[in-house]
């Protein structure tokens, strides 16, 4: 027993060595682009445009931290992809899960109808809505809000298939059978009895939910056509666009600074979040 | 005998049946469409009405501002007809196999030594994964300092190396490396997470009875390893698929820093244009909502035939 304990000890150290330098190199590729990020946004221009290249971090964040927030609109357009994030997961969260719930625990006529159009709806690509969602949004006046960004997304066919499966193991029926002997109706069985037991199943779905909105850029480049009222990421690729070549210093202070909301939550939430999506995956 | 009680819950089947009259199914259950409604109703204003107009569209001539002139087919053979839609479908796919191909190699590499690591298991998970959730317009700015053909990284390494440089953003082969690296980078570690789920499902009696008969870790790997993974490497390959075809994002951030001329530019000699880069341009450089529509058709084609190509691989497997 110890003998072969031992032995499987060493396999692991000697093997270990190459194992964990390989490893290491791939997380020095993927968070080299971080640091690169982190190096640029801290020197001027000229001195970026010096060879060598500048390696380590310099010493005028706060320059170009000043340049940027006179160039665009920074705080405003980050507010924007605040609001239009955060509404868009709070309507998911509430209209995905409620509609989970139907789903996955009540027969009514026309249920298996109603969830197989919406898992084909899974299938139709942006582009095709993209030009009469535009035409539409243009009637209706929301062109150029970021209501034309919110409405359409407030609730979709992932998050409802997601919830939907997690609600038809997490919520056992005796519990809902109990709950409607006690007089609970729809509302409350949905309110007071599935949604505590399915917390770590939004929990994902928000966060996911939350990311996309934020990283979303095809959408609101279209739909956003008043320059200074913009989201994040279209502020981002304006600055790009026009400063692109001439003050790198500063657009890439303007992605640093991008980039630091979304690390958090992801730091947050992610040790579940790629357990989920690793499951998800091999179903 | 104690039948009675199973046969009880069927019940509500036949009352359901047996009032007709006063209250229809629709009625006695409305709280339940009520819940689901939200979804379907946002579908109908924003997916369905749009996918119905857009082919309604594409069979007109529309500037999106003036009077719609019906055009029959004639957006639709002039689209056959379009070298440079052409052009953007090849540039798509050699794109996706430039991005794809070594990003799920290097994936799957990344997750067998995932898997047989001890420590640290939690931290290089983390790691591998922060490129994905990071925003493409970001990265792509960051990608295109690197490959930047005055100050750029990728130039200063060739030059420290005694290379020539390389006009990475301005020559044909330069963008596609560019865009398609920007994808390598963002997608192997995602691939890598669900390699490795895949790889903790195979019973490691398996790997040890292969060793008691001798085999190596290559012929372990191609032999149990590759086989066995089949369903999630064709899941991942779905996946890359669909969003390859449809990339957007990052050509046109990488292209707008390029040149300042369009918001939608295709790059030097329209190396760097995706299909849906291509139908953006009509659409909204251009204003032919028409054309624009017909694109979108053609592109949903191309990505349906490469979804149904894939599906029927996975289906071979089944048999």
């Amino acid at each position: 027993m110890t003998v072969r304990r031992t032995r499987t000890m060493k396999g692991v150290r000697s093997g270990g060595v190459g194992l964990h330098a390989g490893l290491v190199l791939g997380v020095l590729l993927s968070l080299f682009p971080f640091y690169w990020t982190v190096v640029m946004s801290t020197h001027t221009s000229t001195e970026i445009f010096q060879f060598p290249p500048k390696l380590l971090p310099g010493s005028h964040f706060d320059e170009n931290i000043g340049k940027l927030f006179d160039s665009v609109d920074f705080f405003g357009s980050m507010l924007n992809s605040a609001i239009v994030a955060g509404s868009v997961t709070f309507l998911v969260l509430f209209f995905d899960s409620l509609a989970a719930f139907v789903f996955a625990k009540f027969k009514f006529p026309g249920r298996k109808l109603l969830f197989l159009v919406m898992m084909g709806i899974f299938m139709v690509p942006a582009q095709l809505q993209a030009i009469p969602q535009f035409v539409i949004m243009a009637r209706i006046g929301w062109i150029g809000s970021l209501t034309a960004l919110i409405v359409p997304a407030a609730a979709n066919a992932f998050g409802i298939f997601w919830m939907r499966q997690y609600m038809s193991g997490a919520i056992h029926d005796e519990l809902l059978d109990a709950s409607k002997l006690d007089g609970c109706g729809f509302l409350r069985q949905y309110w007071h009895v599935a949604l505590p037991v399915v917390r770590p199943g939004l929990a994902f779905l928000g966060i996911f939910t939350f990311m996309a909105q934020w990283n979303d850029y095809a959408w609101p480049l279209i739909a956003l056509t008043n320059p200074d009222h913009v989201t994040l990421q279209v502020a981002l690729s304006q600055l790009n666009g026009v400063h692109g070549t001439t003050d790198y210093g500063m657009v890439m202070t303007g992605a640093l600074l991008a980039l630091i909301p979304l690390l958090v939550v992801f730091a947050i939430g992610a040790r579940q979040m790629i357990a989920d999506l690793a499951r998800g995956a091999i179903r | 005998m104690a039948t009675a009680p199973p046969i009880a819950p069927p019940a509500p089947v036949p009352t359901r049946k047996a009032k007709p009259g006063g209250s229809g199914p629709v009625r006695r259950h409305w709280r339940l469409y009520l819940a689901i409604s939200p979804f379907y109703l946002l579908f109908l204003c924003f997916g369905l009405i749009p996918v119905g107009f857009s082919l309604y569209l594409s069979l007109h001539r529309w500037d999106g501002l003036g009077k719609m002139e019906w055009a029959g087919l004639s957006q639709y053979r002039y689209l056959l007809g379009d070298s440079q839609f052409w052009h953007a479908i090849g540039n798509t796919l050699i794109i996706w196999a430039m991005a794809t191909l070594p990003m799920l190699f290097i994936a799957m590499v990344c997750a067998v030594m995932l898997n047989s690591a001890v420590r640290f298991k939690n931290f290089y998970r983390f790691a591998y994964f922060l490129p994905n959730v990071t925003s493409v317009v970001a990265v792509a700015i960051i990608f295109g300092s690197v490959f930047s053909t005055n100050f750029g990284l990728a130039n200063a390494v060739l030059e420290g190396l005694g290379l020539d440089q390389v006009a990475w953003l301005n020559t044909p082969w330069g963008i596609k490396v560019a865009i398609a690296s920007l994808m390598t980078w963002q997608w192997t570690g995602y691939n890598a997470i669900i390699y490795l789920a895949g790889l903790q499902t195979i019973p490691t009696e398996l790997y040890e009875a292969a060793r008691v008969d001798g085999a190596g870790p290559v012929q372990t790997f191609f032999r149990i390893t590759v086989p066995l993974m089949r369903p999630v490497i064709l899941f991942t390959l779905v996946v890359s698929t669909i969003t390859g075809l449809q990339s957007f994002s990052e050509p046109q951030v990488l292209l707008q820093t390029a040149s300042n001329s369009s918001t939608f530019a295709g790059g030097p000699d329209n190396a760097g244009q995706t299909m849906v880069l291509y139908f953006f341009q009509q659409t909204f450089d251009n204003n032919d909502f028409g054309y624009g529509a017909a694109i979108s058709w053609g592109i949903f084609l191309i990505v349906a035939v490469f979804a149904i190509i894939n599906w029927r691989l996975v289906q071979r497997k089944g048999k």
